[in-house]
């Protein structure tokens, strides 16, 4: 379980995260969503420890994240932060291999190249797994990125905004990924997502924040409906019911 | 920023320098032409006092010019290869002409420094990278390059020496005689202010240029041929001065805008005084010797130029 | 061709190198020639591959290829320091005559002056590539001219001498220094077997290295210090020598298509001892040429430099 505990961070002045509290739930995909600016990157970049946060603590069971050690902490939380940029050439596997770097340290073992054989197996990678990254579409590589975090194989895995510069047909395979991850395996999955519809259909609990604080906190269907999405959003948003899915048709709202 | 309290400061600093010296000069010396402090005053005071006038609006002027016609704030004889191509010119000169005369070195000087810095625009209208801060960079470097060829054949020909005694610009040993001809500035400089406003239409494009009826062709190689011949005299005569050119119109820009007609007489001025203080530092500190003003002007204006780059950041966001 | 063949290729060809100039027309006096030239190819080995070293490590957590260590000013740091010591302190002071402590000192400064820079212009990515560069190189600029014009403080006369007398360079190779350099290079590798791999992650960035559990803030701290004096030590052994590490490590990036940080830096070594040894042999041997290997680095570093330059910016723009 991850507690985030009146946690803040200023940049200047200014709290871009406010004194937030926040249980995760473990085994559940959990969506952060909120207006531009209302610090969900910043909140979940301190989760993963990619940012020292200011005041309050995170903690993983029962331990500060900062007492634990880097490569401990990387076999239970991964993050996947939306830039990625890189100066080096690799291929897929080569990515997807680093993920093993918590255990291997840069020596696959036995046991290492199994795990790799699997990710790339389980995002349909494996028959172009010898192209170069820069090769590929936005859709690919975003999917051999998420390889390499299931290659890494911890309990937590966090994402920033995955479905950013992505097409329909490829969001929607990336989040029917997500969802196997934790129906399937188990895991725990915390992402940042711009499209309120992908959180309502695809997500189990919600994290509204606005302002950098938690403006509202729940299951999926306690935040989706009119009431809660006029606080965050500051718009008349009517909610409807298609296929047992909530959409929101904030199009045309006001 | 007033141009009467430039031109103040300019004749505070003026007089200082030319009462400062090994050889303390009073103004009732003066008076008597046949004594020794008069002859140095006449021979040595007097001369260098032009010649760092003469300089200090050149070299600004020069950079004033750059500037407007390549519309990039950080182009300047010191980083666009100017300086470093006058100063191969000179080597040439040496090495083909033994014992080259005077008016070779003007030549082949002023040649050099015209081809570099046109090539230079060459290859700054084949990158369509047009990054304010990129350009000055391969200009720097291009600068480098052909600085290298220089060191390279003085070294083959035993010349280093003397080509280190080009790299100082040094005003001290600006005599009568050795410093005339900075005066070749001065119609550039009239030409430079006749030209002022095309020079900056030109900047804007040649398309608009022309739409406006400016001959773009012309009017450019026009402010080419001016900083070349500005660049070659200065570093003929006192040697090479960095920054000058790209620091004082930015300076003066900060605060009067980049209208070239508007900005030209604080450039000129500013860049007057800017030297002045310069050399003037450079006199007292390790009185009675001399540190070559290429050093006081490199410490002090990479610093400005340093503080300008953070500013500039600052404001451009 | 695979990695291996390729490092095999480079080894075999930096030893023909190094043997056509350890026996290279060596007449006369061969117990008198010979040792002297061995001490020389030492130098320049341990000199290339101090800046090999210090070069990709530093570009790798600094996530660029362009910037580095020399081109940044630390080199120039060196000399600064260097002409401190010797201003404040007097020709004669322990710091001065006492190379071991002398040469420790400059570390320390250079590791302080490292850190600054690392701290102020790279943290939070805040400002771009290009203008971290040109910032670096007005740096250096800067230390330079102040580095002379302390020269000039301490004697006015003489400080072009002074310039030759205080510094290394190739043709006058500080061997004092070689055996604590060698010492130096030899710990710097022990240690860097064991960040090999953390570098390796280094380069998918600093968010997926902090992901994959390498303690970001630390490595970045140790490398820092490693480079530094990585630095001081080529520095002190042979001079400055300002494009070499981006020419080596940008053909080693480029020979070997690898991310394994074990095998560019071992290329990188192998192309400078190449580059030192073989540029060296030629220039003596081949060409007979009376000009430094400096001249030559910096005439081919500056196209090169250009040249990538013109290649980042295809891709940034």
């Amino acid at each position: 379980m991850i507690q985030v505990k009146e946690l803040s961070k200023f940049f200047g002045k200014k709290a871009v995260v406010d004194n937030v509290s926040v249980t995760i739930e473990t085994g559940k995909i959990t969506s952060f969503i909120g207006p531009n600016g209302a610090g969900k990157s910043t909140l979940l970049s301190m989760v993963s420890r990619l940012l020292n946060a200011d005041t309050g603590e995170v903690l993983l069971d029962t331990n500060d994240i900062r007492r634990i050690k880097s490569d401990d902490f990387a076999k239970r939380v991964s993050i996947l932060k939306q830039s990625n940029f890189m100066n080096v050439r690799l291929t897929i596997r080569e990515l997807v291999s680093f993920g093993r770097y918590p255990y291997s340290k840069g020596r696959l073992s036995e046991e290492d190249i199994k795990f790799v054989d699997q990710a790339l197996d389980y995002m349909n990678l494996t028959d172009m797994q010898d192209q170069f990254l820069d090769e590929l579409s936005g859709g690919q590589r975003q999917r051999a990125f998420i390889a390499m975090v299931i290659a890494q194989d911890t309990d937590y895995v966090l994402l920033d905004e995955p479905l950013n510069n992505l097409d329909m047909k490829h969001s929607v395979q990336i989040m029917k990924i997500l969802r196997k991850l934790v129906d399937e395996l188990g895991k725990t999955v915390i992402i940042v997502l711009h499209d309120i519809n992908f959180a309502s259909v695809y997500s189990d609990r919600i994290v509204a924040l606005k302002d950098g604080r938690v403006i509202k906190e729940g299951p999926t269907n306690d935040i989706i409906n009119s009431d809660a999405l006029k606080q965050i959003y500051d718009m008349d948003i009517p909610v409807q019911e298609q296929n047992g899915c909530r959409i929101c048709v904030y199009f045309n709202s006001h | 920023m007033r141009l009467w309290i430039l031109i103040v400061a300019a004749v505070i600093l003026s007089s200082i320098s030319l009462f400062l010296g090994a050889t303390n000069i009073t103004p009732t010396d003066l008076l008597d032409f046949s004594s020794d402090e008069a002859e140095i005053f006449y021979i040595s005071r007097i001369p260098r006092l032009v010649a760092i006038i003469l300089a200090g609006m050149g070299m600004s002027i020069a950079g004033l010019i750059m500037q407007s016609l390549s519309r990039n704030k950080f182009v300047s004889p010191t980083t666009a290869g100017t300086l470093d191509a006058a100063k191969l010119g000179i080597l040439i000169s040496m090495l083909f002409f033994a014992g080259a005369s005077y008016t070779q070195q003007i030549i082949f000087s002023f040649a050099f420094a015209l081809i570099g810095t046109l090539v230079f625009m060459q290859i700054l209208n084949r990158i369509k990278f047009k990054d304010a801060i990129f350009i000055p960079l391969i200009g720097i470097m291009y600068g480098n390059i052909l600085s290298s060829i220089t060191v390279f054949f003085a070294y083959e020909n035993d010349l280093l020496q003397n080509i280190d005694a080009w790299l100082m610009g040094d005003f001290s040993l600006i005599i009568k005689g050795r410093y005339e001809l900075l005066y070749v500035s001065i119609p550039v400089l009239i030409i430079a202010y006749i030209y002022a406003n095309r020079f900056t239409v030109a900047g804007m494009g040649e398309d608009f240029a022309k739409n406006l009826g400016v001959r773009y062709k012309f009017v450019l190689n026009l402010g080419l041929v001016l900083v070349a011949l500005i660049s070659t005299t200065v570093v003929l005569t006192v040697g090479v001065i960095p920054f000058l050119g790209l620091i004082v119109p930015n300076l003066v820009s900060i605060f009067k805008g980049d209208n070239l007609a508007k900005t030209l007489p604080h450039t000129a001025v500013l860049g007057v005084v800017f030297l002045l203080a310069c050399d003037i530092i450079g006199r007292v500190i390790i009185y009675p010797y001399e540190i070559p003003i290429n050093l006081t002007v490199g410490v002090i204006g990479s610093a400005i130029f340093l503080i300008m780059l953070f500013r500039g950041r600052a404001y451009a966001k | 061709m695979r990695n291996s063949t390729k490092i095999i290729i480079l080894a075999v060809l930096a030893l023909i190198f190094v043997g056509l100039y350890a026996f290279y027309d060596i007449k006369g006096g061969f117990s008198y020639a010979f040792p002297r030239r061995l001490i020389k190819i030492l130098a320049m080995s341990v000199t290339g591959v101090a800046i090999a070293y210090s070069t990709v490590v530093f570009q790798t957590i600094t996530h660029n290829r362009i910037l580095t260590p020399s081109v940044m000013g630390l080199d120039s740091m060196y000399m600064v320091v260097q002409t401190f010591i010797y201003f404040f302190l007097g020709s004669t002071s322990i710091l001065v005559m006492n190379k071991y402590l002398n040469f420790s000192i400059s570390i320390i400064a250079m590791v302080l002056f490292a850190l600054i820079l690392y701290r102020t212009l790279f943290r939070a990515d805040k400002y771009p590539i290009y203008f971290l560069l040109l910032v670096g190189m007005i740096l250096g600029t800067l230390l330079g001219s102040a580095t002379t014009f302390l020269q000039v403080l301490i004697d006015p006369n003489e400080y072009l001498n002074l310039q030759s007398k205080m510094f290394a360079s190739f043709s006058k190779v500080n061997a004092d220094l070689l055996w604590i350099g060698l010492a130096i290079l030899i710990v710097a590798f022990i240690y860097g077997f064991r960040i090999m791999s953390q570098l390796d992650v280094m380069s998918l960035g600093r968010e997926n290295a902090i992901n994959l559990g390498v303690n970001y803030d630390k490595l970045v701290m140790n490398v820092l210090v490693l480079s530094s004096v990585l630095i001081a030590t080529s520095t002190a052994l042979v001079g400055p020598i300002t494009f070499f590490g981006l020419i080596v490590a940008n053909l080693s990036y480029q020979f070997l298509t690898t991310y394994k940080h074990s095998v560019l830096i071992l290329g990188a070594s192998l192309i400078s001892i190449i580059a030192l040894v073989g540029g060296q042999f030629i220039i003596e041997h081949v060409f007979e040429l009376s000009t430094t290997l400096s001249v030559i680095i910096n005439f081919v570093g500056g196209i090169y430099f250009i040249y990538l330059l013109l290649r980042e910016s295809r891709s940034a723009g």
